[in-house]
Order: structure tokens, then sequence, then C-alpha cells
């Protein structure tokens, strides 16, 4: 019993973990230079979709969720949802509450 | 009385099945342990990404309320410190990705060492903000505390943000909003920094019971959950700084 490892679940080893600080330093950099480069309304987009695919990371590698259970990932799933919901829903309100000044 | 007790006992002695130390008694196996304490981790998780949503929210409708102001406002923000702390705060995830695998392989030097290194680099972490802070306070940013209006009114009266940008100067009105811009950076970068000291706070008795041996003899649970919430930690920050430091530089 004292033998085997707490959890039966999947080791994820610094291999993985090395090329996942890589590719976020990388990230990082890449963000930063993007936001010297002039995109007009893209440059939010193009800064908020670097910080989700660096997030991702972290979530599936650091936090291991591509190696949990079918229930950890429903209910990450589910609060993100919940979430991007509940932000849609305040700026939909506040978007037809103030024509003209959006 | 005494009779029904002595049955309940004997059949609660003869319930009692063989199990490590570190798991409760409730659980029928580690695995089963380890499995609901990682998802009551996840659901405290989700309840910090609503409370933290509720800041996101707040600074998406008012820079949009108030864009020019907002924009002059990040401007004031220093891209290099928030870099480097971007990437202090992304190595301090790594070491703590790595204390999880000493604690899992039962390294336990290892262990002392990556959760050492990850306490280390939080403070690094709060003393650049603690740096940022302290120029908003000599720079009159204090919302509330220590606030003036100067340097969006009169961009040139700020010669070195001035050089980097050129801002026109903004109508008093609008300028009065860059108030509301750092009421939500101090909002946002401090509740990320309080959530920053409490866990160094714990990682600090993490490391102090790490060198006695007490999470490489097979118990990963602690150590795995606090990993969940200084990613998270992480994560919120990788957010942070794309907000309120790069989106507003060419605006």
């Amino acid at each position: 019993m004292s033998e085997q490892t707490e959890n039966a679940q999947h080791i994820v080893g610094p291999k993985v973990y090395v090329l996942i600080l890589f590719a976020l330093i990388v990230g990082t950099l890449a963000t930063v230079g993007a936001s010297f480069v002039e995109m007009g309304v893209w440059n939010p987009v193009v800064a908020l979709a670097i910080a989700t695919g660096k997030a991702m990371l972290v979530v599936l590698f650091f936090m291991h969720v591509k190696y949990s259970t079918k229930l950890t990932k429903l209910t990450i799933a589910s609060g993100l949802f919940i979430f991007l919901g509940l932000i849609t829903m305040t700026m939909a309100d506040y978007i037809s509450r103030a024509w003209g000044r959006w | 009385m005494s009779d029904s007790s002595a049955i309940e006992n004997s059949v609660a002695v003869e319930a009692h099945h063989e199990h490590p130390p570190y798991q409760r008694h409730h659980f029928e196996s580690v695995a089963q342990q380890f499995d609901a304490t990682n998802f009551a981790m996840w659901l405290f998780l989700l309840t910090e990404v609503m409370f933290f949503g509720g800041l996101f929210t707040a600074y998406l409708v008012m820079r949009n309320w108030y864009y020019p102001a907002f924009v002059v406002g990040s401007h004031q923000l220093s891209i290099f410190w928030g870099t480097l702390n971007t990437l202090a705060l992304i190595c301090s995830s790594f070491t703590m990705a790595m204390s999880v695998w000493c604690a899992q392989t039962r390294r336990k030097s290892g262990l002392v060492l990556c959760l050492t290194l990850t306490f280390v680099l939080g403070l690094v972490f709060l003393g650049i903000k603690g740096i940022e802070w302290h120029e908003k306070w000599v720079k009159h940013h204090v919302p509330g505390l220590r606030y003036s209006v100067e340097a969006f009114v009169n961009p040139a009266s700020d010669p070195e943000v001035f050089a980097e940008y050129h801002d026109k100067p903004l109508a008093p009105d609008m300028a009065v909003k860059t108030e509301q811009y750092f009421f939500l950076y101090f909002a946002m970068t401090g509740m990320h920094a309080l959530h920053m000291v409490i866990g160094i706070g714990i990682l600090a008795f993490m490391i102090f019971r790490a060198r006695a041996g007490d999470y490489t003899s097979g118990h990963v649970t602690f150590v795995e959950n606090f990993g969940l919430y200084w990613h998270f930690v992480d994560i919120i920050w990788i957010y942070l700084f794309a907000l309120l430091y790069l989106i507003s530089r060419h605006q």
C-alpha cells in the first residue's frame, strides 16, 4: 500500500513542463511584440487570443486537466460556459441601454 | 444501551478497512479521496472565476464608456515591468508544477527546492508590483487618496510617457474618468496580489512541512490542489497583463 503513489493518475513529467514553460515564454514575448504592431481593432483581439492560448496550456498541462476525470472536465467546462454566458448577457444589457456610447 | 453500543462497536471495528494514515476514513480509497478533493478544489476555483469575472466585466463596460480615458490611463503602465512580472509568474507556475512532480515521485529535496523557488518568484512578483504601485503614488495616480488629472489634461507635463505615446490632451470631463481606470487597475492588481500573498503564506507552510517529509510519502493531494490555486492566480495575471497593459498601446 505504501509503495503505490497516492493517485493512480497520470504523472506529468518534467519534459512536458519544460515544453509548456517554453511555449508560455514565447507566448508572452509574442503578445508583447504584437502590442507594438499597429492593428487597430485587432490589437485587443490578438492579445486576448494569445492570453487564452496561454491559459489553455496552463489549464491542460500545469493543472493536469488533460489527464483528469470526465467529472472535472465537465465541471470546468460548465463553469466557464456560465461565466461567458453571464458576461454576454451583461454586455447585451449595457449595449442595448446606451445607444451611441458603444 | 450497553448491549446495542457494544454490537455497533464490534460492527464498526469489522468495517474498519486498512488504509494509509493520510486517507480519511470516510473515503473508500485514496484515489476516491483524491478525486473528491480535486473536484472540490475546482469548484472553489470556479467561484474565484466568477469573483474576478465581476471585475473583468466592470473593466470591459467602463473601458467602452470612457475609452479615451482608459487608453491614456493604460499608457501610464510600464510594459517592461509588466513583461518581467509575467515572466516571473510563469516561471513560478513552472516550479510549482515541478513541485507536484517531485511530490508524486517522492523527491524530498527536489520538492523543497521547487517550493522555495516558487516562494521566491512569488516575492519577486510582489516586489515588482510594489515598484509599480509606488510609481503611481509618486505620480499622483492613486484614486481617492492622491490623484491628479494633470498628466491627462496636459500630457506634456509627463515628458517620459508623452515622448512615447504623444497623447492628445483630454477634455476635463473625460480626464476625470482616468480615475476610474486607476480604480480598476488597483482593484484588479490588488485583488490578484492579495491572492499571491495568501499563496506565499501557504507556500511557507508547505516548505516547512515538505522538509519534514510530509508530502513525499505518497500523499500529494495538498501539493496538487495548492498547485491548482497557484496556476489559477497565474492565469488571472495573464489576462490582467493583456487587458491593463497591452491592448491600448496604439489607440
